[in-house]
């Protein structure tokens, strides 16, 4: 009998084909992406023609239905950037610089919305859109981290080589995730402490949580959705890539010696 | 639907995820399709790969 760490690495293995992973990715797509869809639509009926008022807050709650998904997905595609990084330098997988780089642009979007709707609820509820509080900061820090990411990639024409800087600079820079997580218990921040994920279960009431973690789900199948769709895009980049390569080889060696200039 | 004195706030945080995520949507699938064209124009030539044994990889 296989255990699941067996089970695991065989499903890894198998992975490792691209041309698998194309076929497998090709099925799957429209079933997470309707699941993505479909929670995303419950979340909105939940959040605005359930979940009611906060009684501190007000109907800006529902600021918070979109703001914690794009927080949490912020932090997750650093994360699949980091684990996808170790993936390329221990186990050498051929997908792994691939999930790389396609989770990075995606991870950008999910902390520039986070910061934005974070923006506007703080304008109605702290007074300002922006406070230098250490949770604000260390997440504008996370933007920049991704901006840097796609910036040193793009800078390199060698591939492998900017793939493998690329993934140092993700594994150096996976020490934020935990000051992002922890900023709010570390200092004194306006940022409120966790709320959800957080020893002793989470402190909300059900009829905020139920359209919160509805909405998260939904937000983290669309982020699988779009990541498997990156994936794709990037495997078929780099197809193009080397069979454009190959026709430009074939015709050089086909022009006979002597025309040669 | 009343949303208080910050309507204004919860549509822009709503409208705002909406755009940026529809954006992302359509810049992969126009980038998917623009890879597919070039992929199927150079296997049109006959420039095809050594591991492909007539399978589409889609």
């Amino acid at each position: 009998m296989q255990t699941s760490a067996q089970n695991a690495q065989n499903l890894t293995s198998r992975l490792a084909n691209p041309t698998r992973f194309m076929s497998l990715s090709a099925t799957l797509l429209p079933w997470i992406g309707g699941l993505a869809a479909a929670l995303i639509a419950i979340g909105l009926y939940l959040a605005f023609f359930s979940a009611p008022p906060d009684y501190q807050q007000g109907h800006t709650v529902k600021i918070m239905f979109i703001h914690v998904p794009s927080a949490w997905l912020a932090m997750g595609g650093y994360l699949l950037v980091a684990v996808s990084s170790f993936g390329l330098f221990v186990f050498r997988h051929p997908l792994a610089d691939v999930s790389a780089k396609a989770a990075v642009p995606l991870g950008a979007a999910f902390t520039f919305l986070a910061l934005v709707t974070g923006a506007l609820w703080g304008r109605p509820m702290w007074g300002a859109y922006w406070v230098w509080d250490a949770r604000l900061t260390s997440v504008l820090i996370l933007f920049f981290l991704y901006l840097g990411l796609m910036a040193l990639r793009s800078s390199l024409d060698d591939e492998a080589l900017a793939g493998k800087l690329t993934a140092i600079l993700a594994l150096v820079g996976v020490v934020i995730l935990p000051i992002i997580k922890f900023s709010v218990d570390w200092w004194n921040t306006l940022h409120q402490p966790a709320s959800v994920l957080r020893i002793g279960g989470p402190s909300i009431h059900a009829s905020i949580l139920v359209p919160l973690l509805v909405m998260a789900a939904g937000f983290t199948f669309a982020f699988i959705a779009m990541h498997l769709m990156a994936m794709r895009n990037e495997i078929l980049r780099r197809r193009v890539k080397a069979l454009t390569l190959a026709e430009v080889s074939r015709a050089s060696s086909s022009v006979p010696a002597g025309a040669k200039g | 639907m009343d949303l208080g004195p910050h309507a204004v706030f919860i549509i822009a945080s709503y409208a705002l995820v909406a755009i940026v995520m529809l954006a992302l949507v359509a810049w992969l699938v126009l980038d998917g399709r623009r890879h597919q064209r070039a992929l199927d124009a150079l296997e049109a030539r006959g420039v095809r790969r050594r591991s492909h044994t007539g399978e589409q990889a889609r």
